[in-house]
């Protein structure tokens, strides 16, 4: 079972080998769209990297549900809507989402997520060592 | 000049493993070019070839029904160059194949010695823009003229075989 540490370790490893980033970097603060660069196409290198890391599985949308930001239900003249923010909330309970709450802009979401957001993601997957 | 830069598959294991070669020839041109009075195959060529080989093979375990592209390359290290004369044996292990997309890892090897290795990130694209590069007939002439269905075997075990609408389609052109 690994310590909180070691999972933020492996983390930091899985994320300069995806996005070829220096390790300094990588920092529990760090976004990785707006800090890091991660573009769509690296969610799914790291998620691949992660389930090979930490022997997990992760379904497409758990990490990153973009199918919410899509959904007419959800989503009017380019802002989530207040059931899409309860939603994200739901589905997202690793991810400080208040700051996006005040002014939930689609666009703005994908810089939402951190490095510490997906620390909590893998908590949540594995058994952690106090 | 045609866009293969492979020249036949050797082995392909459906869903697994695909391992083809590519004989550089004095003949190609570009090999007057890169470089005059030192003919080195482009670092970007083989890496062109080891993303055909891997992307066949994801290619075909969907029975040619995603449109898959070359999205990213997270590592790729060259040890060597390689020129006229030399075989490579490209060697593409697929690492995950997803609804969304695919990595291989990948291998160069100029007779016993590694010349590179690559991590490659294909994607599954659905744009109907992409429609021709996809063309059914198309694939099964590249995959019939590198020779993947004379020594493929599916994931059975039993001999690849060509997707019958893939060859009804063929058949209609």
């Amino acid at each position: 079972m690994p310590t909180k540490e070691e999972i933020f370790e492996k983390i930091q490893a899985a994320l300069v080998d995806a996005l070829g980033v220096d390790e300094e970097d990588v920092t529990p603060e760090a976004t990785l769209v707006g800090d890091l660069g991660a573009e769509s196409i690296d969610f799914l290198d790291i998620v691949f990297r992660l389930e090979k890391a930490f022997d997990i599985k992760i379904p497409r949308g758990e990490l990153f549900p973009e199918d919410i930001l899509t959904d007419a239900q959800y989503v009017q003249d380019g802002k989530v809507t207040e059931q899409g923010v309860a939603e994200l909330r739901k589905r997202m309970p690793f991810a400080n989402l208040d700051d996006f709450a005040k002014n939930p802009i689609v666009q703005d979401f994908g810089n939402l997520l951190t490095v510490a957001d997906m620390c909590r993601f893998v908590e949540g997957k594995v058994e952690v060592t106090e | 000049m045609r866009w293969y830069w492979i020249d036949r598959f050797i082995e392909f294991e459906s869903g697994r493993r695909a391992k083809a070669i590519k004989n550089i020839s004095l003949a190609e041109d570009y090999l007057h070019d890169h470089f005059p009075q030192y003919p080195l195959i482009p670092n970007s060529l083989v890496i062109e070839g080891m993303a055909q080989t891997g992307g066949l093979l994801i290619c075909e375990h969907s029975r040619f029904t995603e449109k898959v592209v070359l999205a990213k390359l997270p590592k790729v290290v060259f040890y060597c160059g390689a020129g006229p004369g030399d075989t490579l044996t490209y060697t593409a292990t697929a690492e995950y194949i997803r609804p969304e997309g695919a990595m291989v890892t990948a291998t160069s090897y100029k007779g016993d010695v590694l010349h590179a290795q690559a991590e490659i990130v294909f994607a599954h694209l659905n744009d109907a823009s992409l429609g021709s590069l996809f063309d059914p007939e198309t694939f099964l002439r590249m995959m019939r003229l590198l020779g993947a269905f004379e020594i493929g075997h599916a994931a059975d075990g039993g001999p690849l075989v060509p997707p019958s609408h893939l060859v009804q389609a063929a058949e209609g052109t």
